[in-house]
């Protein structure tokens, strides 16, 4: 499937082009506006963001495998992420990612065959304070519990 | 208490507030002086980062060569990744406008036009809040070209934010180097310093968010006031992040050289049901664990916490009680280690696969009873021998748990196992030699 930025996105980019000395360094910003746009960073996505940074593909292909935030599979409409880190763990995590994995019936870094959900088991996100925690999307849920993970999956359906 | 990096000011993230309790003062009070008086103020504050290491931000900031043709770039570290640290967060939403003041002091007197701020990839909304306050800056002309106009000088510098996208080892200032320039988050190998050969090959000094925003205080009421506070030697104030089995987790701002039982009891509310402390990590998890019977009288500053065998790092003091399970937690971090690991330096890249298969082996009850030295040597064999610190972060937790704690993995060997003899050249190997050859 082709790829091509929107006006408004190469606009965008044209405004993180002037944050920086060289284009390359607007590659993981690119990669932003382009998973946004398309959802997830495809072969295809790939090769457009090379072009337009003047870089190879597997430049581009390294960064987009290095970094987690990058999909290059689609992801659900709502992407759980659990942490499970120390944290997290003492307060009953993994009663919450075990609770989650069960009701959705998914396991770690699966998507529903609906869509709907995809679900993902991740290190700590700065949240220890207020664990546990699971990222909906770019939300934060903080002081988490089993009951409350679970009924936010029934409003989400 | 007086508190430096968060105070109890309603509002005081928004422009106006911040400028109502003098904002925005210390930055002319810095223009009005050499950027060499500058940095002799906060190295006399015997200010250190904040952000692990402790180091002297005046005398980093010295480093920085005075004559050269390149540009210089200052870099102010928000990646906040290592486990049981969440203290830049409240900066960024409870006091942004300080540490702003706090970048353009730092690049004034290191003489950098361009800052960029590293935030993880996944504070969608601390970055947000961090833009918002970025925009009204510059759109009052505190930030940016106008700066000279606004102030009446020459300098002038720009402040961008740079998206992290979920990589533990960006928070290395060398990674993070490489990151921001469009890389895959390799650590560097050190010689040469950042601040001879940092980004794109210039001059270049990395400063945590919490160092940075310590810095317009520092300005505005002298050096003398703030080396005044809290431990001689590291003084100031700190973020303690207390996480795990207390009963209020959160971020304290207290000074430095605080009574490590003083912020658990007094503080974040003493451990649920009164139990104990079995394990307390004082630093993020890289730092290795303490008994919870070794920290009456411990005192939370860098050379106190050296002298009990841990080190201050972030100040993420993680608290678990009687009833955890060690084990499962020293697997848990390394199996942290194992996927943060960047894949660069083989003892790295390896040992901490081989330490995560043997201490998830310890979690399933199959462990043999030669496990618990031979996970110890893996780490010692990482320990040292690699690019950057996240080698030491990942071996230090293993081998500190473990001497430290070692009944609690005792207790959990398969003592029946007896391992297969599959090679005979192995097993003649292991034989004593009972003849004297010499």
């Amino acid at each position: 499937m082709e790829f091509k930025f929107t006006e408004e996105n190469l606009e965008k980019i044209n405004r993180v082009f002037a944050k920086y000395p060289t284009k390359k360094a607007a590659l993981m910003a690119v990669l932003y506006i382009a998973q946004e746009q398309n959802r997830y960073i495809s072969h295809e996505v790939m090769q457009e963001v090379a072009k337009l940074l003047e870089i190879t593909e597997e430049e581009v292909i390294g960064v987009v495998s290095f970094y987690t935030m990058y999909h290059t599979h689609q992801p659900g409409k709502y992407h759980l992420q659990v942490c499970t880190n120390v944290s997290c763990m003492l307060r009953g995590a993994y009663d919450i990612w075990n609770a989650i994995k069960e009701k959705t019936g998914l396991e770690d870094g699966q998507t529903s065959e609906d869509g709907l959900f995809s679900i993902e088991e991740v290190e700590c996100m700065g949240s220890c304070g207020t664990a546990p925690m699971m990222l909906v999307n770019e939300d934060y849920i903080e002081n988490l519990t089993k009951e409350k993970a679970l009924e936010l999956i029934d409003s989400l359906k | 208490m007086e508190k430096i990096v968060l105070p109890d000011i309603e509002n005081f993230h928004e422009l106006d507030v911040y400028k109502k309790h003098g904002g925005y003062e210390a930055i002319r009070k810095a223009l009005a002086q050499t950027p060499d008086e500058v940095i002799d103020t906060v190295k006399k504050s015997g200010l250190r980062g904040r952000g692990g290491a402790a180091f002297s931000t005046g005398l980093k900031w010295s480093f920085m060569p005075k004559t050269t043709d390149k540009p210089k770039y200052l870099c102010v570290n928000g990646d906040e990744s290592e486990p049981g640290s969440f203290k830049d967060r409240q900066i960024f939403e409870y006091n942004p406008h300080q540490l702003i003041e706090g970048i353009l002091i730092a690049a004034y007197a290191i003489g950098s036009n361009n800052a960029y701020v590293y935030i993880r990839g996944e504070y969608h909304k601390w970055i947000r809040l961090l833009q918002k306050a970025l925009d009204d800056a510059y759109a009052e002309g505190l930030v940016g070209e106008a700066m000279k106009k606004t102030y009446g000088t020459n300098f002038h510098v720009d402040i961008f934010i740079h998206k992290g996208a979920g990589a533990y080892i960006c928070g290395e200032e060398s990674a993070l180097m490489e990151s921001i320039e469009g890389k895959r988050g390799y650590p560097r190998v050190k010689p040469p310093f950042p601040a001879q050969n940092g980004l794109w090959g210039c001059p270049t000094t990395i400063n945590n968010i919490e160092t940075l925003t310590n810095v317009p205080a520092i300005i505005n009421k002298g050096w003398e006031w703030f080396a005044a506070i809290g431990a001689e030697r590291h003084p100031g104030t700190i973020l303690y992040g207390v996480s795990g089995h207390v009963n209020k987790p959160g971020v304290y701002e207290l000074p430095t050289g605080t009574l490590l039982t003083d912020i658990i009891y007094n503080y974040a509310g003493g451990v649920p049901g009164d139990k104990k402390i079995k394990c307390i990590i004082p630093g993020g998890s890289s730092m290795p664990p303490l008994r919870g019977d070794s920290i009456e009288g411990l005192r939370m500053d860098a050379e106190s916490l050296k002298a009990a065998g841990s080190s201050i790092g972030t100040a993420g003091i993680m608290v678990m009680d009687e009833d955890t399970d060690l084990v499962k937690v020293l697997a848990r971090i390394t199996r942290f280690y194992y996927i943060e690991s960047c894949g660069q330096c083989t003892p790295c890249r390896e040992g901490t696969g081989w330490m995560k298969k043997i201490l998830d082996r310890m979690v399933a009850g199959k462990a043999r009873s030669s496990d618990i030295d031979l996970v110890v040597n893996v780490a010692s064999n990482i320990d040292g021998n690699t690019i950057c610190a996240l080698g030491e972060a990942a071996a230090w937790p293993v081998m500190y748990m473990i001497e430290r704690f070692r009944d609690e993995f005792e207790a959990v060997m398969d003592n029946t196992y007896v391992p297969p003899i599959k090679n005979k050249v192995h097993s003649m190997r292991q034989t004593k030699i009972t003849v004297d050859r010499y």
